[in-house]
């Protein structure tokens, strides 16, 4: 499909280490994402998925292949790739209104009046339920807070693609539920670009069109898509009995746990034991 | 499947009755009774063991009483000025704190420059950074003979060995907080595209405010121990001369009175910085 909105190709990344040691982390990735797209990246520690999202962000160089978004070529980060960091990365010395307001102001200094900026801001926070902290400082609010001010600020640089980059993994199993069902509404309501890291299956499949799935590394590379074909808007409560919720949520289980489960001291341990390990499934072409 | 009980609360005995003092009040005890009740209690012993071992006959410092009724006159009127270095002791204490003024600011200014610089290129690190290593262990006193050399004159040299002196822990410290910004908020510049001065000044200079400010407050304490000594040396108007003129007229008394106030000063001048600092900073410092 040559009207793809992000693409990924033939995307290689290796490092090298001050001491001339070579770490090939990506190989070849080919990825195509349509406009209006939710898209999951997942896979085991360390496979490099973060560096694929920063691939996009422009925060690196790919060694080799390219980015292309909405018909351009990415080589440098910009507000039209806005990135939701793990650690929220909220400056601490500003409020959360002037938090959004440093990225408002910066992008949109010619383009809108001050009016209308302001306007902007206020719309975003209320759009992550945070205008009723506006004016408090990042040591003064949860870790929930902070990450939807994170959100907001991207948001309010109306980005082409957004990039979640583990955005709840720095938090608690309920704030995390709730923050995903705020980023169900917002997809509702906006239909952004969106590429999300995440190692957490049930948020993949409760969130995303399609889940891309990530080989172990070095020179990791795409091993499986899995089209995610649940109506939206999505409630967790009722997909649980679901069986197509629960049919993706193997496909993906099976995908990390048995075909690239990561071999270490349990193989060893299960030979010394003399159990049979289990025969790898062929992976799909 | 059990339905939980409701469980009975249990009715605490009733409530202590409000005393008859009013709030603020019952907090201004509180405060008086933590935090400057002890300190007042062991100064009151130490006077005490002073004023024993110093009302022995033969004792070469005088006690407490002494002291007081010595420098009663001293004490009383600060301000007097009967010309030339005789004024009183808050003419002194003006005249040293307007040259830590001077000598602070410019460690200041150049200090802050110099940090920035070696903090944020790693060719002015490995340049300058020898040289800093070095100059910073070379006591205060031992600028003065050079800088008297150099200027021919004793005001501008005590000014020079108080720069000399408190610049170095402000280039440190700005250098180590410019070096530690964290790099997500390198991230979200870039993300946002903010340009070098922007970046500088709207994240740089903020989230280095913590360290540069306790380079600041180190640099004004070492500052107020430079110039007492630096004025021992060149006289004028000052309370290092002053206590150093005693010392010759063998008015202990006198010394021991200009001790109190000179560690007062510093104390308040260590106050002032590291409250202008929590301003600053929205109480986010580090420390």
């Amino acid at each position: 499909m040559s009207n793809a909105y992000l693409t990924l190709s033939r995307v290689d990344m290796t490092f090298t280490g001050n001491n001339g040691v070579v770490n090939p982390v990506l190989r070849g990735i080919d990825l195509k994402v349509q406009c209006g797209e939710f898209i999951s990246l997942i896979g085991h520690s360390g496979c490099g998925k973060s560096t694929v999202l920063n691939i996009v962000a422009g925060l690196l160089r790919a060694s080799a292949g390219g980015v292309i978004v909405d018909g351009r070529e990415v080589n440098a980060p910009g507000p039209d790739r806005a990135v939701v960091f793990q650690n929220h990365s909220l400056l601490p010395w500003l409020t959360v209104y002037q938090n959004v307001e440093i990225a408002v102001v910066k992008i949109f200094g010619n383009s809108k009046t001050a009016a209308e900026r302001k306007a902007w801001i206020l719309h975003n926070l209320d759009m992550v339920n945070m205008s009723h902290a506006l004016h408090q400082l990042p040591s003064e609010i949860s870790g929930g807070m902070k990450q939807r001010v994170g959100i907001a600020r991207a948001l309010a640089m109306e980005p082409k693609v957004l990039l979640l980059d583990e955005p709840f993994g720095a938090l608690d199993a309920l704030t995390r539920a709730h923050l995903q069902d705020e980023v169900i509404r917002i997809q509702g309501e906006l239909g952004n670009t969106v590429m999300m890291i995440t190692h957490d299956v049930d948020e993949a499949v409760l969130l995303s069109d399609r889940v891309v799935m990530m080989t172990n590394g070095p020179a990791a590379t795409i091993g499986q898509i899995l089209n995610v074909p649940l109506e939206r808007p999505r409630n967790r409560i009722a997909l649980a009995e679901n069986p197509v919720y629960n049919h993706c949520r193997q496909e993906i289980l099976t995908f990390l746990y048995e075909k690239q489960r990561k071999v270490e001291l349990i193989t060893t341990a299960r030979q010394a034991q003399g159990k049979a390990s289990k025969p790898q499934a062929a992976l799909k072409a | 499947m059990n339905i939980t009980e409701t469980i009975e609360p249990i009715r605490l005995s009733a409530p202590v009755a409000p005393s008859a003092l009013p709030s603020w009040l019952r907090t201004a005890w509180r405060g008086f009774v933590n935090h400057v009740l002890p300190p007042l209690l062991v100064i009151g012993l130490l006077v005490l063991v002073w004023e024993m071992l110093g009302s022995r006959p033969g004792a070469s410092l005088p006690a407490p009483s002494r002291v007081i009724e010595d420098t009663w006159e001293l004490i009383l009127h600060p301000f007097y000025n009967n010309g030339g270095n005789d004024v009183g002791l808050a003419w002194q204490l003006l005249a040293s704190l307007q040259r830590v003024a001077y000598g602070y600011s410019l460690a200041v200014v150049a200090g802050i420059s110099l940090g920035v610089l070696v903090g944020q290129s790693t060719w002015a690190l490995r340049g300058l950074d020898p040289l800093f290593q070095v100059l910073r262990t070379v006591p205060p006193l031992a600028w003065l003979p050079i800088s008297l050399a150099g200027f021919q004159d004793g005001n501008p040299s005590a000014i020079f060995v108080i720069f000399i002196t408190s610049i170095w822990p402000i280039i440190i410290n700005t250098s180590i907080g410019i070096r530690n910004i964290p790099e997500d908020y390198r991230n979200v510049a870039r993300v946002i595209r903010l340009n070098s001065i922007e970046y500088f000044i709207k994240i740089m200079l903020p989230a280095a405010a913590p360290f540069i400010f306790s380079g600041l407050r180190i640099g004004v304490g070492l500052s107020w121990l430079a110039i007492i000594a630096a004025e021992m040396l060149i006289g004028g108007v000052g309370i290092g001369f002053f206590i150093w003129d005693a010392w010759n007229s063998s008015r202990i008394s006198d010394i021991i009175l200009a001790l109190i106030y000179v560690g007062l000063i510093g104390f308040l001048l260590d106050r002032l910085v590291a409250w202008i600092g929590r301003a600053v900073t929205h109480g986010t410092s580090a420390s």
